[in-house]
C-alpha cells in the first residue's frame, strides 16, 4: 500500500529555513503568508493489506528512525 | 591506551583528529564503522563530516553502525567518548546527549575561528582546562544550532558571541557524568600555532588525560 509520512518540527523548536522562506515571501509581496514550516515528507511503498498493521509497522519505523522525537512530530496516511 | 576514531562514510576529519593525538604522545587508530569489537580500544572520538551523507538527518542513520553499540557500551562504563562537530549530532541522535541539532540561525555555513569560553572542568573534553579560561577554535558547520528542550545537557564550553543560535550559547556540551561530550568547534584543527591557534590541544590533552584502562 502507499504510504505517506510527514514529519514536522515541533512549533516550540525554530525552524531557520521556515523563517527566510517567510522573509523572502514577503519581499516579494506576500506578506498574507505567516507560520511557515519547512517539513518533510516521505513517501514509500509497503507490503501488505491490512491498513492497520501497516500503520502501526510505519509508526515504528518513524519512531526508531524516520523522526527525532527531541524535535519532531510525524503523520502517517496509508491508501490503496 | 588507545583511542578508537569511528570512521563512517562521509568523514573527513579522522586523520586530523589521529595526527593530534599522535602528536600529544597518544595512541589512535581509524576503526571502520562496522566494527563490532572495540575492546581494545579506551576511549572513542568520532570525528567531524558528514556521516552517510547527512541522509535523513545528521546522524541519523550513523546511530544504526554497529560500532555504535560498542560506543554505548563504553560510554555506559565511563570511558571517554567526544564527538566533534558531526561526531556530536552522532551522539545526540544515538542519546548520549541530550538534544538535536538544527540549522544555524542566520542559514549560513559558518567556517571562522571562533572564541569560547570554559565554564565546566567536570568533563572528559575541559578537565585541564581554567574556568573562564579563553580559546579560539575553528567552527565549521551548517547545523551546529543545539536545541536541549530537555534542560538535561551541561553546557562546558559557551562561545563569546553568538554565532549560530545554539541554546545556552553553548559549543560543547557533556552528559551527566561527564564522560560524554559533543564539541561543534573542532579542536584537532587548532593544534598549533602554524594552523592560526594552538588552543584546541588543552582540549585534546583533557581527552587523553582521561582514558581509562578498558
Amino acid at each position: 500500500m502507499k504510504v505517506t509520512v510527514t514529519i514536522d518540527r515541533r512549533p516550540e523548536i525554530a525552524d531557520p529555513e521556515g523563517t527566510t522562506v517567510r522573509r523572502a515571501l514577503h519581499d516579494l509581496g506576500f506578506t498574507e503568508a505567516s507560520e511557515v514550516r519547512m517539513d518533510r515528507v516521505i513517501h514509500m511503498h509497503v507490503d501488505g493489506h491490512d491498513a492497520d498493521e501497516i500503520r502501526a509497522r510505519v509508526e515504528e519505523m518513524c519512531r526508531q528512525l524516520l523522526a527525532n522525537p527531541v524535535l519532531e512530530d510525524f503523520h502517517i496516511e496509508v491508501s490503496a | 591506551m588507545r583511542t578508537a576514531v569511528i570512521v563512517f562514510p562521509g568523514v573527513n576529519c579522522e586523520h586530523d583528529v589521529v595526527e593530534v593525538v599522535r602528536s600529544l604522545g597518544g595512541d589512535a587508530d581509524l576503526v571502520w564503522h562496522r566494527e563490532t569489537d572495540l575492546s581494545d580500544f579506551d576511549g572513542v572520538i568520532l570525528p567531524g563530516g558528514f556521516a552517510h551523507g547527512d541522509a535523513l538527518r545528521t546522524g541519523a542513520i550513523a546511530r544504526f553502525s554497529p560500532a555504535m553499540a560498542e560506543v554505548t557500551r563504553m560510554a555506559a562504563r565511563g570511558a571517554p567518548v567526544l564527538g566533534i562537530c558531526n561526531g556530536w549530532q552522532v551522539l545526540c541522535e544515538t542519546g548520549l546527549i541530550p538534544g538535536a541539532h538544527i540549522p544555524n540561525r542566520d542559514l549560513s555555513f559558518i567556517c571562522r575561528f571562533v572564541d569560547v569560553e570554559v565554564v565546566d572542568t567536570a568533563s572528559i573534553l575541559t578537565r585541564n582546562a581554567e574556568v573562564g579560561q579563553r580559546l579560539r577554535i575553528p567552527l565549521n558547520s551548517y547545523e551546529g544550532n543545539w536545541v536541549d528542550p530537555s534542560g538535561e545537557g551541561r553546557v562546558v564550553l559557551r562561545y563569546v558571541d553568538d554565532p549560530n543560535g545554539s541554546q545556552d550559547r553553548a559549543a560543547a556540551v557533556s552528559d551527566a557524568g561527564g564522560n560524554v561530550v559533543g564539541v561543534m568547534p573542532h579542536p584537532e584543527r587548532a593544534s598549533d600555532p602554524l594552523l592560526g591557534s594552538g588552543d584546541g590541544l588543552v582540549l585534546i590533552e583533557s581527552f587523553l588525560h582521561s582514558l581509562i584502562p578498558a
